[in-house]
């Protein structure tokens, strides 16, 4: 239950302060999910759910560090 | 899909796992905290593809597996009186109460209704204003912001007929508490990603400087785990304990501030008792006076006793990494998934289950490790 998951913004709407919500892609299929604690991310941004809450924007530039890690051991 | 599979990827995991034989020149004990990672961690054989001194012990970080016996009893009150929608996670409708569990109630015609969101228990609450809607609200302080969330929305809109049943826990005083104990045989700690993507990590350096002990915040991946492994042990055979962050991409120092005063309007410190584990100070979340009507257990009036944790079941051992599941005697005998004697074998994150539904993976090496596999 503690899963959080990444998946893509589609479309935002927003109604009162943590009402903020919208359409969440996970790999083709679509769920409606609050957006509040995320004010920065926009639409084609990632963000990781849980529990239909967005906690955390995934930062497109660190993501790729791992893979920086690896090619050093390579 | 992109932040997911090529975090899976075998190649890679394979290439950090021979970085790990070349870099550990001795035994080293790391604990995983969260049970998301315990999961993670039997499903991809990753305990195989370590060098052999290198051992990973689960921590407490499964909220199923730490919910005391005492709300599992309260939840089992609440949801067979008439009139109540009880909404929890489906998980915690097979974790042992003294007596009987929330799936017995729900077959003796209980209404409680499986939930992946708190939020949807806020909207039954909405579409049924004759009904008192009550949810289970469990989970550390990723889940503790949902929880939040939902009770600040139920406040805005004055619903009087929603109340939630609150078990909440915080991981720094536990692993705190862990490092304190006398008995204590972890080295290094892989911290939980999404609790830190919420709580940030600047309360893990005094934590690291204190027990001199390395501190590593992990993702949830193969890739992730494998990575925070190798880099936990670079910290070991140099000496040095720090707190790193392997989970850049989610996670920043600071955490999620939004969230954090979310968290504050709501619900304040408290002592709390995790299940097998016992009281450990600081370590929970309760309403605070404002947000109190929406206490379940104060406005169905529960008894407030703690009882005593149950039945031989080791859980208490397995969640401070003292033992491992197959340490425990009944497991895979008396106790198993659909017959469990504990709260760890209940959850697929709780360490006996883990090992239960992975028994193979767990036992057989970890060539066989899957490229692309789904959850
Ligand atoms: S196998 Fe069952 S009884 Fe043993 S520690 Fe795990 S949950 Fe408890």
């Amino acid at each position: 239950m503690c899963l959080g998951i990444p998946g893509k913004i589609e479309t935002i709407h927003s109604a009162s302060e943590y009402e903020r919500s919208g359409k969440v892609s996970f790999g083709g299929i679509s769920k409606e999910v609050n957006l509040s604690l995320v004010p920065e991310a926009g639409v084609g941004d990632y963000v990781i759910v849980h529990v239909g809450i967005a906690i955390s924007t995934i930062r497109k530039e660190e993501a790729s560090k791992v893979f920086k890690l690896l090619k050093t051991l390579g | 899909m992109k932040y997911l599979q090529e975090y899976r990827n075998g190649d890679c995991i394979r290439t950090v796992a021979a970085e790990l034989e070349k870099t550990s020149s001795r035994p080293w004990t790391l604990m995983e905290i969260c049970g998301g990672q315990t999961h993670a961690i039997a499903k991809y054989g990753l305990q195989q593809l370590l060098p052999p001194g290198i051992q990973l012990v689960h921590g407490p970080g499964c909220p199923v597996c730490v919910t005391p016996q005492e709300i599992i009893d309260g939840a089992i009150t609440i949801a067979a009186m008439p009139d109540v929608i009880f909404c929890s996670y489906g998980d915690m409708l097979r974790v042992p109460g003294s007596v009987s569990d929330l799936l017995q109630v729900k077959a003796g015609g209980g209404d409680i209704r499986i939930i992946y969101s708190p939020l949807q228990a806020l909207h039954l609450a909405e579409q049924n204003p004759n009904k008192q809607v009550v949810f289970l609200a469990i989970g550390f302080e990723t889940t503790a912001t949902a929880n939040a969330l939902t009770l600040s929305l139920a406040k805005q809109k004055s619903l009087h007929n929603f109340s939630a049943l609150i078990s909440q826990f915080l991981v720094a005083p536990a692993i705190r508490s862990i490092c304190a104990r006398k008995d204590c045989q972890i080295q290094g700690f892989l911290a939980a990603g999404h609790v830190c993507a919420i709580t940030g990590y600047e309360q893990y350096h005094q934590l690291a400087e204190n027990y001199h002990i390395p501190i590593v915040i992990t993702g949830f991946e193969p890739l992730d785990i494998i990575e925070g492994v190798l880099r936990c042990i670079r910290q070991l055979e140099g000496g040095h304990y720090r707190v790193e962050n392997q989970y850049q991409r989610a996670v920043t120092q600071a955490g999620n501030r939004t969230a954090q005063s979310l968290l504050k309007t709501v619900f304040k410190i408290s002592a709390q008792h995790w299940r097998g584990i016992g009281e450990i100070p600081t370590s929970g979340l309760i309403l605070k006076e404002e947000y109190a009507s929406f206490d379940a257990a104060r406005r169905f009036n529960l008894p407030t006793s703690n009882r005593a944790d149950n039945r031989g079941c080791l859980s208490g051992e397995i969640l401070l990494g003292l033992k491992k599941p197959c340490d425990c005697p009944h497991f895979a005998q008396k106790c198993h998934p659909q017959q469990p004697l504990g709260a760890p074998m209940v959850s697929s994150e709780g360490a006996c289950a883990a090992y239960y539904h992975y028994r193979d993976q767990v036992s057989v090496n970890g060539s066989a490790l899957p490229n692309s596999p789904n959850r």
